[in-house]
């Protein structure tokens, strides 16, 4: 993972920049105006329609994609400064052949009614299962230095930067649940 | 119990369209591949009440990208009398900060964006009024209540049998503005071609979407197609037309190109409605037992100066409990604020949250148990029209949830138990709603090879309509599910009312059954032919021949929480509600609707809140990071259960709908659990920590 962000060359209107994005594997070089967010150049540009816009200032979680291999609100970040970067939509979760074992879950446990919060749960849930295997404490979490077992309660915590005002939460962990336990 | 379900009704089913959702390739409203498309970005008021004296879009128009502004100097007229929250962009008066003044149009979302910061507006400001109060000077009586109720009710004598009450209770309760906040907010992609308009809405309904364009601009109906295929929930918000729909489809016409244009978060927290705050006084007035004689509720909330909207806040104590003297009333203030709409269970919601709150105080006044209290004012007939139930389960609900909830070994005394720094209670609630239909058209096709289609102008929302709509036309058919398809959010299938007053499947479920019904009749004597065979049936004698009975679905919520000790924070441990909704079509969509609704009764309770600047006449925690709904974090254990009921006297479908009996007194039963938890009686939600920090009980 790279530590900081790269800006893209200026292009020749002084508003724009050239950068090179990966997107669930493709690359993409792309002119973009440098106040494009990262949300509106995966919606608007790559028309990858799965990142949703719910709030456009990182309260929702719906826009939530993996960066670099981490969860990200693709709506606080300027698309021009990820010039080289790896990105992840929930376009990208599923297998050539079938949906991953956490789409499948969400499906399986009814985690979402009218489905708007969704990706951004989805991406959100993935990243968080990475950061549970790398120990990495929430504010709920007990002991700081064990490894972390990945309670209702952890999951909960760590799953409440993604709002649902269908509130499918508790299928929503029950989904994630299965998915961990399987692993 | 009921025979096990033998064909798809009954059975639990994922929903549809559940891969298209987790792939990310359901299209909302705006997310639809249109050549050519440009973005409209809505400029809302920044004056409370006056009149726009000038605008100057000079700095927006040199945005590099800008098409066009529109204003009412300039915009494409509109009928005038349609609906006067949509007369937009025509006239320069302002009725409430917030309310759209302009559009800027432009080929990117930046551009866009940018130029509607640089709008120049100045505007003739006059004094304004935008706080509720019960001594407001512009307090009226509406001439009937959302939505078509009388206004005031009266049985017997109340005062009388107030006053000679042995236990007499009189509270005054209060629910502040609370903001629907779907998480797609409003948004639409307009564009024009050769006069005929094709929108893409987040609507709850797009037949009457189409309905209100063609005659906001005076076009023919069928020259208007409204689709809303997939909708990011609305709670009511989206119940009717909004401005969105009307600002796309100005500003597609001004630039003659595809517009697409979403509300901003911010944007979603007047405009397009919200649930009016209320004050409601409740008087019981009992024996020593806890029997009421006598009952008024008298209900306050605002309005606008744009359009009458009154909330039926007290209808729900018309038909609730019994008592031989009972009177309701509903009064309204009309304020320079935006016009408030539906929120989920509007009246229903902030009404049995007073009345259900009232009667635990009563059962504490009297000593009685809060769920054998509310047995003992079961109804036998319904205490307002006098007309007996098709089916009345309360009791019923009320008995299987305090079995289920070990509701038995409750200790009454309030602030008695603690848990190292947790003061535990519990609490108890009724719920009811009507269950309504409404006339719908349906189509059920045959093809040669054996399969079927049935069309409905249906909205699902996030309902799961879409998937009930399927099994229920299956069954119908008396074909295997998979031989089924069905087509639902779109103006262009056969008209059907908005998913709104939880009687969505029950008004379309009746159409498709009578549609397939039909179909199937049909096919008995004859073979599908090459060309398939369609038949199209309309509701509308069937419905308005209903026999007039009270139909409700009825509940139960049982709560526990636990309210820190030291800081007042207060946490719900457990939601348990009971529900006798008729039949449940799909138990797995059904769960979810239920649990959505107790979740967003917590939320009530809790944390949302709007809170007005009276300066300015708009709320100032317009956004998700200060208006709080309830988050993953904030729901622990949450359950939802259903009776096995059989109701004949519904319709076809046999459903009462499930939407929004959820919402209906659950924050009542938090309230309730607060208070023995506690012996705190908060009266005006939310129940913050800084209402109870200074009234806790010494540890």
């Amino acid at each position: 993972m790279r530590s900081g962000r790269e800006s893209g060359k200026p292009a020749d209107d002084d508003r724009s920049s050239r950068i090179t994005l990966t997107v669930n594997g493709v690359d993409h070089d792309l002119t973009l105006d440098n106040r494009t967010t990262l949300l509106d150049a995966l919606r608007e540009r790559l028309t990858l329609i799965g990142s949703k816009k719910g709030c456009d200032h990182g309260q929702c979680g719906s826009c939530t994609v993996r960066l670099d291999g981490r969860r990200v609100k693709s709506c606080l970040i300027l698309a021009v400064t990820l010039d080289g970067r790896t990105v992840v939509t929930v376009e990208g979760l599923a297998g050539p052949a079938d949906l991953s074992p956490l789409q499948a879950a969400f499906v399986a446990h009814d985690a979402f009614q009218c489905g708007y919060c969704t990706p951004g749960q989805l991406c959100s849930a993935r990243g968080m299962l990475d950061e549970v295997a790398r120990d990495w404490p929430s504010a709920v979490t007990e002991d700081l230095t064990a490894p972390v077992e990945l309670t209702d309660a952890e999951v909960r915590e760590r799953m409440s930067g993604n709002l649902c005002r269908c509130a499918a939460y508790p299928h929503i962990v029950a989904a994630i649940r299965d998915v961990a336990a399987a692993r | 119990m009921s025979a096990p379900p033998v064909g798809a009704v009954g059975r639990e089913h994922p929903r549809l369209e559940g891969r298209d959702k987790v792939t990310g390739t359901a299209r909302y409203a705006v997310e639809y591949p249109v050549d050519d498309v440009t973005y409209g970005w809505a400029v809302p008021a920044a004056a409370t009440r006056g009149r726009i004296s000038r605008i100057d879009t000079a700095q927006t128009l040199a945005v590099p990208g800008v098409l066009d502004v529109l204003h009412h100097g300039n915009a494409p007229r509109l009928a005038p009398g349609v609906d006067d929250t949509l007369f937009l962009l025509q006239e320069p008066t302002v009725h409430y900060r917030g309310e759209f003044v302009a559009v800027v149009v432009a080929e990117t979302l930046e551009a866009a964006r940018e130029g509607a910061r640089l709008v120049r507006i100045d505007y003739d400001t006059e004094a304004h009024s935008t706080v509720l109060s019960p001594h407001h000077p512009s307090l009226y009586r509406p001439d009937t209540v959302n939505p078509g109720y009388p206004t005031d009710t009266a049985e017997g004598d109340f005062d009388a049998a107030f006053a000679a009450a042995e236990v007499q209770l009189d509270t005054t309760y209060r629910t502040p503005a609370y903001h629907n906040n779907p998480m797609e907010p409003h948004a639409t992609t307009a564009r024009w071609r050769d006069g005929r308009l094709l929108v893409h809405d987040s609507t709850q309904g797009s037949t009457p979407v189409q309905a209100t364009l063609a005659q906001l601009f005076g076009l023919p109906p069928e020259t208007v197609r409204v689709i809303a295929e997939h909708v990011g929930g609305g709670f009511g918000s989206k119940g009717a037309p909004k401005a969105p729909v009307v600002l796309a489809a100005l500003a597609a016409r001004q630039v003659d190109r595809p517009v697409r244009l979403a509300l901003t978060r911010q944007q979603l927290f007047g405009p397009i409605g919200y649930r009016t705050p209320t004050i409601q006084r409740v008087r019981l007035g009992a024996d020593a037992d806890g029997r009421i004689a006598a009952v008024c509720h008298d209900a306050i909330s605002q309005t606008s100066k744009v359009q009458e909207f009154a909330e039926q806040t007290a209808v729900y104590t018309r038909s609730m409990y019994a008592g031989r003297h009972r009177r309701t009333t509903h009064r309204l203030v009309r304020l320079d604020v935006p016009t408030p709409f539906w929120m989920r269970a509007p009246g229903e919601c902030p009404g049995a949250y007073a009345l259900e709150s009232a009667l635990d105080e009563l059962a504490t006044a009297c000593g009685v148990d809060p769920v054998e209290l509310r047995v003992r004012n079961d109804a036998t007939v319904d205490p307002d029209s006098g007309q007996p139930f098709s089916s009345r389960n309360l009791v019923a609900c009320l008995r299987e949830g305090a079995r289920r909830f070990d509701w038995a070994d409750r200790d009454p005394t309030p602030g008695a138990r603690r848990l190292g720094r947790w003061l535990i209670g519990t609490g108890v609630a009724g719920a009811s709603y009507p269950a309504r239909s409404r006339a719908a058209t349906a189509t059920a096709a045959a093809a040669p090879d054996g399969t079927f289609e049935v069309r409905v102008n249906a909205t699902d929302i996030g309902t799961g309509a879409r998937t009930a709509l399927w099994q229920l036309a299956a069954d119908a058919l008396a074909v295997p599910a998979d031989r089924v398809a069905i087509r639902v959010g779109d103006s262009d299938l056969p008209p059907a009312p908005v998913a709104g007053g939880s009687m969505g499947t029950a008004s379309w479920g009746w159409a498709v059954i009578r549609a397939c019904e039909q179909l199937r009749q049909r096919l008995r004597d004859t073979a599908v032919p090459a060309e398939g065979l369609t038949v199209e049936v309309s509701t509308a004698d069937e419905v308005r021949a209903q026999r007039p009975l009270a139909r409700y679905a009825y509940g139960a919520h049982f709560v526990q929480v636990r309210v820190d000790a030291d800081t007042g924070e207060v946490r719900v441990d457990r939601m348990l509600g009971v529900f006798a909704v008729g039949r449940v079509v799909n138990p797995t969509t059904a769960r979810s609707q239920l649990i959505g609704g107790m979740t967003m009764g917590l939320s009530m309770a809790l944390h949302e809140e709007g809170l007005l600047d009276e300066r300015y006449g708009d709320w100032v925690n317009h956004d998700l990071a200060t208006y709080h709904i309830s988050g993953c974090a904030d729901v622990e254990r949450i359950e939802a259960y259903w009776l096995p009921e059989e109701d004949p006297d519904l319709n076809p479908a046999r459903v009462k709908g499930i939407g929004e009996i959820g919402i209906v007194g659950s924050a009542a039963a938090v309230a309730n659990a607060v208070h023995h938890a506690t012996g705190v009686r908060i009266r005006d939600l939310p129940i913050r920590l800084d209402k109870l920090l200074d009234r806790l009980p010494a540890g």
